[in-house]
């Protein structure tokens, strides 16, 4: 099945991305395809490469990267609440694109499932 | 691929406007579901109503208001506007506070409605 | 219909909202601080045990385990892995999350 997330809380303060990430992976081992993850609101922070967490703590970000070089999986940022963060290509995670809303509701239309993972 | 599919979109609306983000956010995402030209519509349950209450003012915290933009989706073809009775009512509020013509509904009709839905989103 | 719902009964309404709105015979998936609301003694035990009748309730395990609550899960409520979150989207029609 075609399945497309979305993602509207940060990394760390929240726990929606690594819900959605451990969602993510159950989904693509059980054969089903992630259509696109999209990141909104305070989501898009998901994608700052300057992101380091401590060693003995998941890095949330690279994990996202590692699992889309993977799986060929297509993580879109929204552009204009990543402006609105400080988010751009020059601190852009490996594996992260940003493009409009526009992607999000493709994905809903497209997708046979929309989850979303947020607070 | 997504060319003339037509997608019954519902976003849910459970906060209140200024306090967070999510307001202002999901009626972006609103917006460009229409440009989509999608089914879309638009619940107002718990404190989602307090994002139609009319004479905002947000000068004094220097926000926008967004309030305006729910009068133009009317412009946008999107004219089904969904309010809970019941979250009305929990908050001392009648249809003549909102600043725009909504379909008040039960909670019955609601969840019904809800089930009819392809996609759910909710801010 | 599947309902997704992540915040503890005691802190906000969410989870009192979706009972209240979402059409009989759906499914309700308990994720994150929403587990709470599934385990024995605490204060919403009898709301859901009611909602029991219109609907399947689901607790994620994991999030159960990860907050010492494992052992305390009500009895109705099945548990799922993130493996069974994904087989109840995709066995329903759709699904909504509660934010």
């Amino acid at each position: 099945m075609l399945i497309a997330v979305t993602i509207n809380e940060g990394p760390y303060q929240h726990q929606a991305s690594d819900s959605a990430y451990l969602f993510c992976k159950a989904a693509l081992e059980k054969g089903h395809e992630i259509r696109r993850v999209f990141f909104y609101n305070d989501g898009v922070n998901n994608a700052s490469s300057l992101t380091e967490p401590p060693l003995d703590d998941r890095n949330i970000v690279s994990r996202w990267s590692k699992l889309a070089e993977e799986h060929k999986l297509d993580l879109v940022v929204c552009v204009a609440a990543a402006l609105r963060r400080g988010i751009r290509d020059e601190n852009l995670a490996a594996g992260f694109r940003i493009s409009g809303l526009g992607q999000l509701v493709e994905a809903g239309i497209e997708a046979d499932r929309l989850v979303t993972f947020g607070d | 691929m997504s060319e003339g599919t037509v997608k019954k979109f519902m976003f849910v609306n459970r906060k209140a406007p200024y306090g967070t983000v999510y307001a202002l956010e999901a009626l972006e995402v609103v917006l460009i579901t229409a440009a989509f030209d999608q089914d879309v519509s638009l619940v107002f349950m718990d404190d989602g109503v307090f994002q139609l209450k009319k004479g905002q003012q947000t000068k004094g915290i220097e926000n926008k208001n967004f309030s305006p933009t729910y009068r133009a989706l009317d412009g946008y073809d999107i004219e089904k506007l969904y309010v809970e009775e019941e979250a009305l009512a929990a908050r001392g509020l009648t249809e003549e506070d909102l600043l725009v013509d909504v379909t008040v509904m039960s909670r019955a009709e609601l969840g019904k409605l809800m089930d009819e839905m392809d996609v759910v989103l909710s801010f | 219909m599947l309902h997704i719902v992540n915040k503890s009964p005691a802190e906000r309404n969410t989870l009192e909202s979706c009972l209240r709105v979402a059409a009989p015979g759906g499914a309700i998936l308990l994720i994150e601080d929403a587990v709470y609301a599934a385990t024995r003694g605490n204060a919403a035990e009898a709301q859901l045990r009611d909602a029991l009748s219109r609907f399947k309730v689901y607790a994620l395990a994991p999030d159960l385990d990860a907050r010492g609550m494992g052992d305390r899960i009500m009895e109705g409520v099945a548990t799922v892995d993130y493996g069974g979150f994904v087989d109840l989207v995709t066995e329903h029609k759709n699904c909504q999350s509660w934010l």
